[in-house]
């Protein structure tokens, strides 16, 4: 375990020297961070980083090679921990939605409420709609996935992620597949959430959002956290060389 | 049904030259169906006529003609022969029955069992990939040999003696083998990120498979399903090698004891008034399908 002062609270989720590779290519290389409760860290670097991985792992999706993942001070990492478990505490949402395609988005937001929680149907219905309501989905209950836009999409992947009541919310590049006019929409739902004290770890692209709503950014760069710091710390006066010609990129990209 | 004299006026019409901005473009599409269809069908028609014409010509002006007429299409034997055929087909399609439905749940049973991961299965992945490679290795008739007339012969108490039973049983042995294995393609055509989705929301591997993985797998084999019903809907007759008294078997006794082979032609008919119908519904329901899939891609 990491030294820490006995007063410290524990932080919600913590990963120490985390490694993992695809085949021969090493991913994570020693992958250490750590997330306080009610905190918003945003994962930042360069596409291929190893973000989605990290998020993947943290959701027990991947296994790692070596290395630990604490959730409340737990290894989840461990043998004999139900991955199962793990994941009715942590929801995640994917960079490309992934409802079931299938189903009504009714549906799809109350599978595992009733299906795992044992919640009955109109419980889990009702709790749905007031989740809806709240996106901005009200009307689109008994749509299916393809036939509503990718904004309503992602938030309606993001209503299923959080229909469980997770302690933990990972979000990978939800804006990403997103029309401009819907990212605002969308980032100001997470900021809704983030003010409701919401645990999150979210890979971004935008900095303007990670920014205004983070408590801590994380450059990642060649699987390890880089350099990490509060954002005005971190976007203002980055130490490393790697962070400050990313930043410069992003800038003249205009993603600032 | 349009007046005579309105439809021939529309034929000749020639196309607007000055098309109105509203439906006139599609008045004008259907003049151009219209014509665009007649030919074609005209030399479908022609064609068809001087194809067949010419084989059934070429047949029968073989000098042995005669003989086979009276020998394979014999009205009175046909007529002989027909009620005891057509009493052992009801026995085909009862066959037929039974192993629809043991087939699907066997199959989707051995489907699940191999798309299992993670090494707790491995022993239950073992046994299924070893029974669809033996029963798909096996050549049914010898299957159906081995089991009705091997099982029974061990004589154990409460095994079943019934030809039909055991026929049915190594139809749906075998059958089963290869529906998992259409199952199994339709299961790995589901994105992977389907199954992470499902089981990021907690559901175990079986509810992820149940919920999210194999409604979207089922739907997308269909088509695959239904073809292997109509070639199981033939397949039933070789369970006549154990003696069952189905519509081959009958036509086969009639043979021995006529020297006619008219009932053969008899059992044949009946077999196509099935599974003709059932090949034009597959197909059709097939053309739908492939429609709505690419009406639902975005
Ligand atoms: N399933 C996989 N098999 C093999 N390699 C993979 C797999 N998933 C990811 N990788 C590799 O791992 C590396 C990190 O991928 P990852 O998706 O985590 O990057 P990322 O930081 O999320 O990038 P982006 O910003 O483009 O989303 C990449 O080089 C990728 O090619
Ligand atoms: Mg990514």
């Amino acid at each position: 375990m990491t030294a820490r002062p006995p007063h410290a609270k524990t932080p919600k989720l913590e990963l120490i020297d985390v490694h993992k590779s695809y085949g021969r290519t090493p991913v994570l290389r020693g992958m250490t961070m750590d997330v306080a409760e009610h905190d918003v860290v945003c994962l930042i670097g360069p596409s291929g980083c190893g973000k989605s991985t990290l998020l993947r792992c943290v959701d027990l999706l991947d296994p790692i090679a070596s290395g630990q993942i604490l959730l409340d001070g737990a290894d989840i990492t461990a043998r004999g921990v139900s991955a199962d478990d793990v994941r009715r505490r942590v929801g995640i949402v994917f960079q490309s939605f992934n409802l079931f395609p299938h189903l009504t988005v009714l549906d799809n937001v109350t599978l595992a409420a009733r299906r795992v929680h044992h919640v009955s149907k109109r419980d889990a219905e009702a709790k749905a709609n007031e989740l809806l309501e709240r996106f901005g989905l009200a009307g689109l209950a008994r749509s299916y996935p393809n036939r509503i836009s990718g904004g309503q999409n992602q938030r309606a992947a993001i209503v299923r992620a959080l229909m469980g009541q997770p302690e933990l919310l990972l979000l990978d590049e939800v804006t990403s597949a997103l029309d401009p006019e819907l990212v605002g929409e969308v980032l100001g739902l997470i900021g809704e959430l983030a003010d409701g004290g919401m645990t999150m770890v979210l890979a971004t692209h935008e900095m303007g959002f990670a920014r205004e709503v983070a408590d801590k950014v994380c450059f990642l760069s060649d699987g390890r956290v880089l350099e990490s710091g509060p954002p005005s710390q971190l976007f203002e006066d980055p130490q490393q060389p790697r962070t400050q010609q990313f930043l410069r990129l992003v800038h003249q990209a205009g993603r600032i | 049904m349009p007046a005579p004299n309105k439809s021939a006026d529309d034929d000749i019409r020639v196309p607007d030259q000055n098309p109105r901005p509203d439906g006139s473009s599609a008045e004008r599409l259907g003049f151009w169906v219209r014509h665009e269809t007649l030919k074609p069908a005209l030399i479908a028609v022609a064609s068809t006529v001087v194809v067949f014409g010419a084989g059934v010509w070429f047949v029968v002006s073989s000098p042995n003609w005669p003989a086979v007429k009276n020998q394979f299409f014999n009205p009175d034997d046909f007529a002989a022969a027909w009620p005891d055929v057509l009493d052992g087909f009801w026995r085909n399609l009862q066959m037929f029955a039974y192993s629809m439905l043991a087939i699907p749940v066997l199959a989707l049973v051995i489907a699940v069992a191999r798309s299992l991961r993670g090494p707790a299965f491995f022993p239950i992945r073992f046994l299924a990939t070893a029974f669809t490679d033996v029963m798909r290795g096996i050549p049914l008739i010898l299957l159906i040999l081995l089991l009705g007339f091997g099982l029974p012969a061990l004589q154990l108490p409460g095994l079943p003696k019934s030809a039909m039973f055991w026929g049915v049983t190594a139809l749906t042995l075998s059958y089963s083998a290869y529906t998992a294995e259409i199952y199994r393609s339709g299961i790995d055509a589901v994105p992977e990120s389907q199954r992470a989705s499902a089981r990021s929301l907690g559901l175990s591997q079986i509810q992820a498979l149940r919920y999210a993985i194999l409604p979207q797998a089922i739907r997308n084999v269909v088509p695959a399903l239904m073809n292997t019903v109509v070639s199981l809907q033939k397949d039933v007759a070789l369970v006549s090698v154990l003696g069952v008294r189905d519509a081959v078997r009958e036509a086969q006794i009639y043979t021995s004891r006529t020297f006619n082979y008219t009932s053969y032609v008899a059992a044949t008919v009946l077999f196509l008034l099935i599974s003709i119908p059932l090949t034009r519904f597959v197909d059709w329901y097939a053309a739908r399908d492939r429609a709505r899939m690419s009406d639902q891609q975005r």
